[in-house]
């Protein structure tokens, strides 16, 4: 064998680095956690919300009801905030304005996630408990907070799918007489579609699998909310707040709910993916 | 009725405007709060001082040194693996099947959420492989973390590396290896080194993984078998159990400085890296 082949043959290993680590998480998080969803079943792991580990009741339709509208509400936050930036620095602002503004919006995702938690208790939080009511530990919190978080993923997709959009496209749409904004909404927009779409897909997984800041701002407390202001505790949480101490089937139950999120979080991607792929 | 499409425009771009605008000033809010209560806190005591009674008074001294060891170990495991994958896919294949799934799964790990990847290297590097909470643990599964980082960035630099300066390599009777040791490579570190940058300001900020896998022992970690509590876990334990507002704004504020020179710095090099060869 040449030193070209056998150079060949190294690189291709190095290569298999990440997709081997993708199957050994895959592997370890199932091996722990399936047995217990086997016993459990399936239906009653993600249908009931009675979970008391320690007495053997893994219910986890709470939590999961839970994650859903904190990320839910993330989108209500954080995709038109995202999108009204992708579009103004994709189309409304001069190229001096953007080579600025765009690094300086790229630093919020460079704040980490312990931050935002801590600035969402002593600003937010309160803020929430004194004008609105509840204990200000919500589901309304940890939106607000999530929202923030994903706009780096929004805006920085957002932006890449609009500039993907051929400027003949708009040179069409203005030469009709149409206005730039009229362009934008009937001609950029629509053309950018799957683009915009894909980076909401990745701003939902971001929220779904943010754990720090949601454990510090929303209450972490085992019930189904019936308003934005009642306390929640998320898929995420519940594995960090319960890990700590959790041993023998509590653990696995704890690997079982991260099943159950790293199924939702591989559905998100693998969408994704396949979106980018078609345009 | 219908609005003149020239209103229309001045009012949506208004709209766009602030809340583009808004955005800025939540980021700014985020600076100006975290240094403004933060930054007095940082004194040379703070920064060479190790905590002292649980982190409620004392410095910080020992969760640098956890910080540092564990990241720099992420960085080494994780560059060589990433570097060469991204050499294999831009100088070794064609686009197939194989530069697909290598992609798919380089992708896909970069979604994994960090309470995933926690999970994970508790169960493998913890538990099955009796590591412990240690150093290697949490530098382990730091590096499954930032793998897809270096990746995509060194992709990108190497691919932004002209065509034209391969086929004079050849053409003087280098071989492949030559040329992308000799001349690639140094062509595109910048960029390289802007991922693994973008590589260890993801890992200052890490807090999800490290509580799972290094622990959070608060004396120094000596050797990669001893648990370390990095400056994220101690910021987050003393936020969280309310040991000490002055030293949770400084170790904040040490944390999101310096994460955010670093990230500016390896934006600053990627453009200038793109700029040269475009």
């Amino acid at each position: 064998m040449g030193q070209g082949k056998f150079i060949e043959r190294v690189l291709f290993l190095l290569a298999l680095s990440a997709i081997s680590s993708l199957v050994l998480i895959t592997v370890f998080i199932f091996m722990e956690g399936l047995p217990l969803i086997l016993q459990t079943g399936l239906k009653d792991f993600i249908l009931s919300s009675h979970w008391a580990p320690t007495k053997g009741h893994f219910g986890i339709a709470a939590m999961i009801v839970s994650s859903l509208l904190v990320t839910l509400g993330a989108l209500v936050i954080g995709v038109p905030l995202g999108l009204a930036c992708a579009i103004v620095l994709a189309e409304f602002s001069h190229e001096r304005v953007k080579t600025i503004l765009k690094p300086t919006l790229e630093l919020l995702a460079g704040i980490p996630s312990v931050v935002y938690g801590f600035l969402g208790v002593i600003w937010l939080v309160p803020l929430i408990r004194n004008y609105l009511g509840g204990p200000g530990l919500s589901l309304l919190a940890a939106s607000l907070i999530l929202g923030i978080m994903i706009l780096p993923t929004v805006i920085s997709i957002s932006i890449d799918a609009l500039t993907a959009v051929p400027a003949l496209y708009r040179e069409g749409s203005i030469a009709l007489g149409a206005t730039q904004w009229q362009t934008v909404r009937r001609v950029v927009l629509p053309a950018a579609s799957s683009g915009i779409i894909t980076a909401i897909i990745l701003g939902m997984g971001r929220a779904v699998g943010e754990t720090m800041a949601v454990i510090m701002v929303a209450g972490n407390a085992l019930q189904l909310p019936t308003s934005i202001l009642d306390p929640v505790r998320t898929l995420t949480s519940n594995i960090a707040l319960e890990l700590g101490y959790a041993s023998g089937r509590h653990r696995e139950a704890l690997f079982a709910t991260g099943i159950v999120l790293f199924v939702i979080i591989m559905i998100l991607n693998f969408s994704a993916t396949v979106l980018t792929r078609r345009r | 009725m219908r609005l003149d499409p020239r209103i229309t425009q001045s009012l949506m771009k208004t709209l766009l405007w602030s809340l583009t605008g808004f955005t800025l000033l939540v980021l700014i809010f985020i600076i100006v709060d975290i240094s403004i209560k933060g930054l007095p806190q940082i004194t040379p005591m703070f920064l060479f001082q190790d905590p002292q009674d649980m982190g409620r008074a004392g410095g910080i001294f020992s969760t640098i040194v956890a910080t540092a060891y564990i990241t720099l170990l992420a960085i080494l495991l994780a560059s060589p693996l990433g570097v060469g994958t991204a050499i294999y896919l831009t100088e070794y294949t064609r686009e197939g099947l194989a530069t697909r799934i290598i992609r798919f799964g380089a992708e896909c790990l970069a979604g994994v959420p960090s309470i995933i990847l926690g999970l994970f290297g508790f169960v493998l590097f913890v538990m099955k492989l009796k590591l412990g909470w240690s150093v290697l643990s949490g530098g382990l599964t730091l590096a499954i973390m930032v793998l897809p980082i270096i990746i995509r960035t060194s992709e990108e630099a190497i691919k932004a590396v002209p065509q034209e300066y391969r086929q004079v390599c050849y053409s003087l009777g280098m071989s492949q290896w030559q040329t992308i040791t000799r001349i690639v490579l140094p062509s595109a570190l910048p960029g390289i080194t802007t991922g693994i940058m973008l590589s260890v300001g993801r890992s200052l900020g890490e807090t999800a993984v490290l509580l799972f896998t290094a622990g959070a022992a608060l004396r120094a970690p000596v050797s990669l078998f001893d648990s370390g509590r990095t400056m994220a876990v101690h910021f987050y334990i003393l936020a969280r159990e309310g040991l000490s507002m002055p030293n949770a704004y400084g170790t904040a504020a040490i944390l999101m400085v310096s994460i955010l020179l670093i990230n500016l710095t390896a934006y600053t090099l990627m453009q200038r890296l793109m700029k040269r060869y475009s």
